[in-house]
């Protein structure tokens, strides 16, 4: 542009000032438009390939739309498609940091179908090692949460550290570390050698210090209550109408924990607390599961303290050819991530006619965009972390 | 926790002339349920919501079921008596009837209390068909863990819920056509198809890349052996 070219333009934009100085018009281009940002499904803050379509107002979110399905392979056609039995190491890939959780839940429902019994020291053996997944999977989720505050790094490799030592233990007893495949239809697959019940001894006695060195670290950490406390708040109507369970609900200040409610298996047995929030914000959900933790320690030590002898499987149970009566059945228990329940139904035939999960994450998120709804784009990271989803549950 | 037959008893004297009856499990889990017709399923589901007795305020799980239409046979012996010799036993003839059931959707609901840590109470709604009559009210207004399952049961299985806000696929993407639940669902023969450049592509890549060189045919002609030498003859 010439300087006479400037020289016309600026005489059209301009307006003479009175006191003589030139003031150029503004031509605002910011018109206050919603704004709609595709978060994911490749992005690390969503843990997984989640997508949300986000509509934003400047940095607010005035609406959010989850996405679904890219790790969707239809679990439940393919239950329909195998045997009973054959379904269990499909069961490990649903949430597959808690297989054995996962396991439990489905042998629980098909005992149910077909009225089996359990031995005294399997019912132990399962609280066992479903109290080592809840450590497991809380101890990664307060690691990931802080991973999405922004402490990068140095609390999930803490975390990760000793989900090792229990991956170690899940290792030696089942042959894998993530896809267990352990649970059996009347008992457990293997019985757990002396030297692996000192090995879970150990680790019961010693993770409450990890616990403590976690906390000191965390909890009363500025950043992070800057970051989560009144972030995300549910109520706890909402959250009871959304079927929300698990954790998520007990931190609005509900009581209902499956383990006290259903007293399934013999945790009426065990003396422990079900602690719950104040707030339901993402720090009252992170809060209830380091002290789950806690609580999950003390059921550890009083179950292997009075682990019985005996066998692990029931002798009458049936593997090979098994076919329970027609009829239908649903079977749930609390875990780590909330309410995990199979709904089965039989014709009678050696594969279930209809194979039905209840999957805790997916049904958690329905309330994701009520909790977000008002915060920035910063926040909706934290609180889906908060919500804890594994797609491989949410898709299936 | 009162037991099915108490409840549909309450809820007819709630709600005379709705079709409700108890569907029982035959296995030996024994969670009987009950079947609600379509006209009065939401005031219905409102009513167990808000019933200070009952109060599920949880609705657990919502699961679609697919009972594509079958062909039930039915054996009968008849015995017919011998007309010329009435004293001689009856001849017994075995009949055998062929009936049609029409197929069905279904949707399970389990319910819970959680103020009064019971359950689970169930219920069931059936489409009058697997075609144009697949539809049953959406019980999301009552409960909204309801909203992502019958979305769920509205992909995988074709079931629409009449007065779902947002009702749409959730697993499956957009474009797809049909409901893979379904008992009679065929996967397609060429579901992992990739397509291959064509049409215009085609053409670019064509003339992107010169054209490889002609083959040169190789000599065929093979050079003459030297004469052998002719006896008798002189050097």
């Amino acid at each position: 542009m010439s300087a006479s070219d400037h020289a016309a333009l600026s005489s059209q934009l301009s307006t003479p000032h009175v006191g003589g100085a030139n003031v150029r018009e503004v031509h605002d281009s910011f018109h206050g438009d919603l704004l709609e940002v595709s978060m994911g499904p490749h992005h690390p803050s969503t843990h997984g390939v989640f997508r949300m379509i986000v509509t934003l107002d400047g940095e607010t979110i005035v609406k959010l739309k989850p996405v679904f399905g890219y790790l969707h392979r239809n679990h439940e056609k393919l239950g329909e498609t195998v045997t009973y039995l054959g379904s269990m190491p499909y069961t490990d890939r649903l949430d597959y940091l808690s297989s054995m959780t996962n396991n439990w839940a489905y042998a629980l429902a098909v005992e149910k179908l077909a009225g089996q019994a359990v031995p005294e020291r399997a019912e132990y053996v399962r609280v066992i090692l479903a109290e080592l997944t809840r450590l497991l999977n809380h101890t990664c989720l307060a690691g990931f949460l802080m991973q999405d505050c922004g402490c990068s790094g140095t609390p999930l490799m803490y975390a990760f550290r000793e989900r090792e030592y229990i991956l170690d233990l899940f290792e030696s007893l089942s042959g894998s570390r993530m896809m267990c495949n352990y649970q059996r239809f009347g008992g457990c697959r293997v019985d757990p050698s002396a030297d692996w019940l000192t090995g879970a001894q150990k680790l019961a006695d010693r993770y409450g210090t990890f616990l403590d060195e976690f906390e000191t670290l965390l909890t009363g950490n500025e950043i992070i209550i800057a970051r989560t406390q009144g972030v995300g708040k549910l109520s706890p109507e909402l959250a009871i109408s959304a079927g929300v369970t698990g954790p998520m609900l007990r931190a609005t200040g509900v009581n209902y924990d499956l383990r006290k409610v259903d007293a399934y298996g013999v945790y009426p047995r065990f003396d422990f607390r079900v602690p719950l929030g104040d707030h339901g914000d993402v720090y009252d959900r992170y809060m209830i599961r380091v002290l789950e933790m806690r609580e999950s320690i003390k059921i550890l030590q009083q179950a292997l303290a009075g682990l019985p002898a005996g066998p692990i499987m029931d002798p009458k149970a049936k593997l090979r050819s098994f076919r329970p009566k027609a009829g239908e059945a649903y079977g749930r228990i609390e875990g780590p991530k909330g309410e995990i329940g199979f709904y089965l139904l039989s014709d009678g035939s050696p594969n279930p006619y209809r194979y039905r999960i209840r999957p805790p994450s997916f049904i958690n998120l329905t309330v994701l965009e009520d909790m977000c709804l008002g915060h920035t784009v910063a926040d909706a990271v934290i609180i889906l972390g908060s919500v804890d989803i594994v797609l491989g549950e949410v898709d299936r | 926790m009162e037991s099915p037959e108490q409840i549909r008893d309450r809820l007819l004297a709630r709600f005379p002339g709705a079709e409700i009856s108890v569907v029982t499990n035959p296995g030996i889990a024994a969670q009987h349920s009950l079947l609600l017709g379509a006209a009065h399923a939401r005031a219905i589901a409102e009513f167990l919501r808000d019933d200070p007795t009952l109060k599920l305020d949880q609705c657990s799980n919502v699961t679609g079921i697919d009972w594509p239409e079958k062909e039930i046979v039915e054996t009968k012996n008849i015995s017919t008596p011998d007309p010329a010799n009435p004293a001689a036993p009856p001849k017994v003839v075995e009949q055998k009837t062929k009936r049609l059931q029409l197929g069905f959707l279904e949707v399970v609901y389990h319910l819970y209390s959680i103020t009064h840590r019971h359950g689970p109470v169930i219920f069931r709604l059936r489409t009058g068909n697997r075609t144009d009559q697949a539809t049953v009210p959406s019980l999301t207004p009552v409960w909204r863990s309801c909203e992502f399952q019958e979305r769920e049961a509205f992909d995988l299985f074709g079931i629409t819920f009449d007065g779902h806000p947002d009702l749409r696929r959730i697993l499956m993407w957009d474009e797809f056509k049909d409901h893979p639940m379904r008992r009679d669902y065929a996967e397609p023969d060429d579901y992992e198809w990739e397509p291959t450049p064509h049409g215009t592509v085609l053409e670019k890549t064509k003339a992107h890349y010169p054209p490889p060189p002609a083959l040169v045919a190789a000599p065929t002609v093979l050079p003459a052996a030297p004469a052998a030498p002719v006896k008798g003859a002189t050097p």
